[in-house]
């Protein structure tokens, strides 16, 4: 079979897979979001972990409830590395430093998986699993959690309540999260990956060197870091390390599983609401995007546009893997950077400007095509806020979507949460820039140095984690500034989540009339598209003209 | 004020507490059962399905290795030694295929050390070789992603043939046909893309006799 049908069938493989899965686990995650039954083992968690499972919450009361989990989640996950020396398994590994363990306790517990270290030269075995793993999984979960509550704000009428966060989070990770991990673990394992409790071991080699292989509960962590939409490698090389990502199925079934929960999350918001259509809609323009930016990135990678390099060797196999080649590799770059994954199986720094510049792109769109577990889909739900906004400023109406009507106090969370990413990705880069010690992390010159700092802030606001790894990000000043970057890029905008979903719930639906604007429609996908392109295109240009443009076109 | 802190704080205990209860489960008891079931079921695939010699570890078929001369007095990096394939370039550690030290290069696309350094790969290969330097394929001169890449494109292995056979005394047939039976072809026709594993090529070269 000759490369370019390989390739193509590659990806109609992925969209048959994830259109099987769409229905059964979108329907699955609805009933589990609303089901009145606990499970026995969630009463036991619900009683050895103190709370009330069964009293609804207000918006404040649910905020509260995330806020105080993710407080403790930093603390706890920042004591063990600083403490890592003294646990079992440290394999002889130091405490880290006081602010990669805050940036590194940050970027877990906010899902962005940010990595300012080097897995395999850094971490015991017991802060991954205990420490990291647990975020990958329940960071994932509160996701999940938030955006359930805004889509019972749409669903509910004339009520405060918008459902229980210790609900929402225990169901998310016993009933969905741990079993598709277990059996997805084992998957893995079965073809490659290693789940051992090894530290490293030394061989001589078959020409007689010596080397040194590491070991670890490879896989059981590796399936929650996709599926979680975390991103965060147990070893420095991420998902392109052959005991992460032995082989070309393992690697599809990755890029599989960190896409399924956010293309299956539509499903589940048009069954809460009540109407189907509308999550098709939703979807349809997640996949759009999906399917536009695996075009491009290919297309670039495939044939060497704007890179010298490229050229030189004759194609675009610097920082990617032989077993991948250049296909599936841009399809991995794609899917990591439109989820809030960021894991990577090939290294987006020597990527041509305009594949590299797509996945910044990608990041900047704010993760929702389709985006982090929960987060993706309520990114995009804010932006069909603003859409139908836009819709009925145009023909002189008072917007709503869902029954539900979009008035000043909807718009002004609706307007606060698009505003708050992009606020901290150019203020931050702009800062950095402006330092001439924080510019000199650049490994790369001219307008790419630039698209590397522009991809670390774009990457931590927006809780990716993926980087232009070129940057040395490993100091005391990116650390604490990427730290507050994902801290305020993944709470922020869920303060304002939550008070719209508040909001919401309160209002008595109003009738569907012949002048409301239909939200199923072809018509509202390509509305939600353009709003989407534009906000974005318009917050964006003049950074993006600076790193990846100006490279392109040079 | 003192009620709502009381509050405020036995929040924060119930959160550390369902913290600790998710840590037994997630980061305990669930990586210890895959461990367990991947420990039973797939002992070779767990524990990084190592080649074996005699019962010695000699490598991970998943890993790359280096196959050098020794390294000389005066030189600072080793030459390639031509009885073995060669791997890809490597950007793990100072040594190469480094699995202490795993990584890319992140060079730029147009960064002008990584081009410089692509068209000296290019001439070394080819002279190594005994090819023509545009024939060299683009895996053979760039560094992989994880640095640790066991897997070269089969033009490439193709091309090391002659020089192998030469250097061990072989029929180059009988070299060719073990890098022909080494060609991966992509998982159910259409995954990833071909390769040749040079890390087992490697070790099933080592067991052919010279003519």
């Amino acid at each position: 079979m000759n490369a370019t049908l390989a390739g193509w069938l590659q990806i109609i493989a992925l969209v048959g897979a994830l259109a099987l899965t769409f229905r059964p686990l979108g329907d699955y995650t609805a009933h589990v979001l609303t089901s009145p039954r606990h499970w026995r083992a969630e009463r036991l968690v619900y009683r050895v972990g103190g709370v009330h499972a069964d009293a609804e919450q207000t918006w404040p009361g649910y905020l509260r409830s995330v806020l105080a989990f993710s407080l403790v989640s930093v603390l706890f996950l920042y004591g063990f590395l600083r403490l890592q020396n003294h646990l079992l398994l440290s394999l002889g590994m130091k405490p880290v430093s006081s602010d990669l363990a805050f940036n590194t306790a940050a970027s877990f517990v906010t899902n962005t998986n940010w990595q300012a270290y080097s897995g395999e030269a850094a971490m015991g075995h017991l802060v991954q699993m205990a420490g990291l793993a647990v975020q990958n999984f329940v960071s994932a979960a509160v996701g999940i959690a938030v955006v359930a509550a805004l889509i019972r704000g749409f669903a509910r009428k004339k009520t405060d309540w918008i459902g229980n966060f210790w609900q929402d989070l225990t169901r998310v990770v016993l009933r969905i999260l741990l079993p598709i991990s277990l059996v997805m673990a084992v998957v893995l394992v079965a073809a490659g990956t290693i789940e051992n409790f090894h530290g490293f071991q030394s061989i001589t080699t078959i020409a007689g060197e010596h080397q040194s292989i590491p070991g670890g509960p490879v896989a059981s962590q590796e399936v929650i870091k996709e599926l979680g939409t975390n991103g965060g490698g147990f070893y420095n090389a991420n998902s392109a390390h052959p005991f992460e990502n032995p082989n070309p199925f393992t690697n599809w079934l990755e890029i599989y599983l960190l896409l399924v929960i956010g293309f299956a999350l539509p499903r589940t918001f048009g069954k809460m609401v009540g109407d189907n259509r509308q999550g098709y809609a939703i979807v349809a323009v997640m996949a759009l995007i999906w399917a536009a930016s695996v075009a491009v990135v290919t297309a670039n990678e495939l044939h060497s546009v704007s890179s010298s390099a490229g050229h030189a060797a004759g194609g675009m196999m610097e920082g990617k893997e032989q077993r991948f080649g250049i296909w599936a590799s841009a399809l991995f770059a794609v899917s990591t950077t439109l989820t809030s994954c960021g894991a990577v199986n090939s290294f987006h720094d020597s990527y041509t400007p305009g594949g590299g510049g797509l996945t910044i792109f990608n990041m900047m769109l704010g993760e929702i095509a389709p985006g982090g577990t929960g987060s993706g889909l309520y990114g995009i739900l804010i932006l069909a806020v603003v859409a139908v906004f836009i819709a009925g400023l145009m023909v002189g109406r008072t917007p709503e979507y869902l029954g539900k009507k979009l008035r000043g106090r909807e718009m002004k969370y609706a307007s606060l949460y698009i505003l708050t990413t992009p606020a901290i990705v150019l203020v931050g880069t702009g800062i950095a820039m402006a330092l001439p010690g924080e510019r000199a992390a650049m490994l790369n010159h001219g307008p790419h140095g630039f698209s590397e700092v522009l991809y670390a802030f774009t990457s931590a606001a927006n809780n990716n984690g993926s980087a232009f790894a070129g940057l040395s990000a490993d100091t005391v000043w990116y650390n604490t500034a990427l730290g507050l970057a994902m801290i305020l890029g993944r709470f922020l905008p869920m303060v304002f989540v939550l008070a719209l979903a508040g909001s919401l719930a309160q209002q008595q639906p109003v009738p569907i009339t012949a002048g409301t604007l239909p939200t199923h429609r072809p018509q509202f996908v390509g509305l939600l598209s353009a709003v989407i392109l534009i906000v974005v295109g318009l917050t964006y240009l003049p950074a993006l003209a600076l790193g990846p443009l100006a490279e392109g076109l040079h | 004020m003192l009620g709502s802190l009381a509050h405020v704080v036995r929040h924060h205990l119930a959160a550390l507490r369902m913290l600790l209860v998710f840590t037994v489960i997630l980061g305990i008891a669930y990586p210890l059962a895959v461990t367990g079931i991947a420990q039973g079921l797939f002992p070779h695939q767990a524990n990084g399905s190592m080649i074996k010699d005699n019962g010695r570890p000699v490598a991970s078929a998943l890993i790359g290795q280096n196959f050098n001369l020794p390294l000389r007095k005066g030189q600072t990096t080793p030459a390639p030694d031509p009885k073995w394939f060669q791997p890809r370039p490597s950007a793990a550690g100072k040594t190469d295929y480094d699995p202490t030290s795993s990584g890319a290069s992140n060079l730029g696309p147009n960064n002008a050390t990584l081009i410089k350094t692509i068209a000296q790969r290019r001439t070394a290969v080819a002279a190594f070789d005994g090819v023509r330097p545009s024939s060299v394929p683009a895996d053979a001169v760039t560094a992989s992603g994880s640095g640790l890449d066991p897997d070269i494109s089969p033009a490439y292995a193709y091309e090391q043939v002659n020089r192998v056979a030469k250097a061990r005394g072989l029929d180059p047939v009988a070299v060719h046909k073990l890098v022909a039976a080494h060609v991966s072809g992509r998982p159910l026709g259409f995954l990833g893309q071909e390769g040749v594993n040079v890390v087992r090529l490697n070790h099933d070269l080592a067991a052919l006799q010279p003519r």
